[in-house]
């Protein structure tokens, strides 16, 4: 089943205001999303917060596709208390790029940040604290990117902290 | 500048946790302490990260159901419940009406063990000993049940994708009454030990207080953000396995502080009796559900969530149609939650911060997953 076209009220809002930069409204299984330039993603996030009542963010996290010139999908889950709706703000960002943080427009946004860190790597620009979350700070590697076996781990790490060869 | 004196006192910090009994698991938390009052705190969590997310991606959509149970591992019946829903959803397929009531009972009934678990504890950390027994004494009554149906207390693995994982057993419908009918009134015993109680009543009015608005800033969900006044929970906003059938009352408070959240958690208890005794009369019969043995559901991705007893349990599964998923992502209640400890508890005692971390209700099998 492929995704269709997302038609209403705000999708059509969000095109007038921003253009170009968003490159698809979309809806899989009854669930609306929209795929926007990285650039965009904060606006989108304040218009949809201010002035279309979204103003629980869910979610953010990232999925990795190597493979791709811009690897990581970033996704930003929304939902509105007064509307009842959920909307996905999705964007493709490159390895290295820093897109900006979100924690301006919702506070909540800060831990899921730094756990996006943690497991991609993805550093987020002017975030008041970046730095890892579930995983120790020395600890090298992201564990959630696909060249990452699953029992791989930071062998150095283990070994000076744990006085063990292998974790495994 | 004057010299110090011996009444002069400077910041403190102090280290609590990661092995401490009032943290429920193993949170560490750096209190920043004027005196005895908090100005400061940092969470450092992740002691217990398997990578769950990790292994989802390691395994087919079938074998990484039973891990999901081991996040929070006393809610585990949500925790399947909802992996399920978000494949289901993938696959675009729907339970049959006797798996979904028979979800219904046994989400219902881990509701209640759950809060519990978190009465028992809770009331422990603030110094009333008797709760805890009686709690126990009746969460046994419902991990019976889960023992009856599928051999397992607490790590249950209840439901398959697509249905349940085993046919009720004989007896099942009248052990889960006996079991309403045995608990309503424990939940009056329950009150009439804590609700009027003066020292419970001075340690929670007023303590940890999030307003409504900090809560959305938040992304708290849950009987927190219910306890602020905003009267929000998935199953009535937004109904999944049939609850749009049942009579319900959401409960909500008026504060936000710690005894608002305590009111609120007695009331979902006797909330979820009324919803067990509505489904278990009408069981239907027919198939529990049945999906093929290799699942490879279309490209596309989805997110489904539901309302676990700590709040939005979301699953954001991936799929590249093969049979592992792609990606799967935990939307946990718990981690979200802790993140608004410090705004709770900055400006308060020392001594409320063992409150507060027990009225959040987190298990950090959950927070650091």
């Amino acid at each position: 089943m492929a995704s269709t076209p997302w038609e209403g009220e705000l999708p059509a809002q969000l095109k007038d205001r921003f253009g170009d930069l968003i490159t698809e409204c979309a809806t899989y299984l009854g669930q609306n999303f929209l795929v926007a330039k990285p650039d965009a993603v904060i606006p989108i996030l304040e218009f949809l917060k201010l002035e279309a009542d979204f103003d629980y963010l869910v979610d953010i996290t990232a999925v990795d596709y190597p493979k791709r010139a811009n690897r990581f999908d970033l996704v930003y889950i929304l939902y509105s208390f007064a509307r009842n709706e959920r909307v996905r703000v999705k964007t493709m960002i490159a390895d290295g790029v820093q897109p900006p943080t979100a924690v301006n427009v919702h506070t909540g946004a800060n831990w899921l940040e730094r756990e996006v860190f943690d497991m991609f790597g993805i550093q987020f620009a002017g975030h008041p604290d970046m730095r890892r979350i579930l995983l120790p700070e020395e600890w090298e590697g992201f564990p959630l990117r696909k060249e990452m076996s699953i029992i791989q781990q930071d062998d150095r790490w283990v070994r000076e902290n744990l006085g063990i060869e292998s974790g495994q | 500048m004057p010299d110090a004196t011996f009444l002069d006192t400077t910041e403190l910090v102090l280290n609590m946790g990661p092995q401490h009994p009032s943290t429920h698991g193993v949170l560490r938390v750096i209190l920043k302490l004027d005196g005895e009052k908090v100005i400061g705190t940092e969470c450092v969590i992740g002691y217990l990260h398997r990578g769950v997310e990790k292994i989802g991606e390691n395994r087919t959509y079938q074998q990484f159901a039973p891990y999901v149970d081991r996040m929070d591992y006393v809610a585990a019946v949500s925790n399947g419940l909802g992996y399920c829903l978000a494949v289901e959803k993938l696959l675009n397929i729907e339970a049959p009406p006797r798996a979904q009531v028979t979800r219904v009972i046994l989400t219902e009934l881990n509701r209640i063990a759950s809060h519990l678990l978190w009465l028992g504890t809770h009331a422990l950390d603030i110094g009333a000993i008797t709760p805890v027994f009686y709690c126990f004494r009746e969460r046994e009554e419902v991990l019976k049940i889960f023992e009856n149906y599928c051999g397992a207390r607490l790590t249950t693995h209840a439901f398959r994708i697509g249905g349940l994982q085993y046919e009720l057993y004989d007896g099942f419908e009248e052990q889960v009454k006996a079991f309403c009918d045995m608990f309503l009134p424990k939940v009056d015993e329950y009150e009439e030990l804590l609700t009027n109680n003066r020292i419970w009543v001075a340690r929670l009015k007023g303590v940890g207080i999030l307003s409504g608005d900090e809560c959305k800033e938040f992304g708290v969900t849950g009987p927190v953000l219910r306890a602020a006044g905003v009267k929000w929970d998935l199953r009535k906003a937004q109904p999944y396995s049939g609850y749009e059938q049942y009579d319900f009352e959401i409960p909500t408070g008026e504060n936000g502080d710690t005894y608002d959240r305590y009111m609120v958690r007695m009331q979902e208890m006797r909330q979820a009796v009324r919803i067990i005794r509505q489904a278990v009369d009408k069981i239907p019969s027919g198939p529990i559900g049945k999906t093929p043995k290799v699942i490879k559901p279309a490209t596309g991705e989805v997110y489904v969530s539901i309302e676990a007893p700590k709040g939005e349990l979301g699953y954001f599964v991936v799929s590249d149609n093969s049979t592992q998923p792609y990606r799967v992502r935990v939307r946990p209640p718990s981690f979200v939650n802790l993140q608004a400890l410090d705004r709770m508890v900055r400006g308060g005692l020392v001594a409320d911060v063992v409150a507060i971390i027990g009225t959040l209700d987190i298990v950090l099998g959950e927070v650091d997953r």
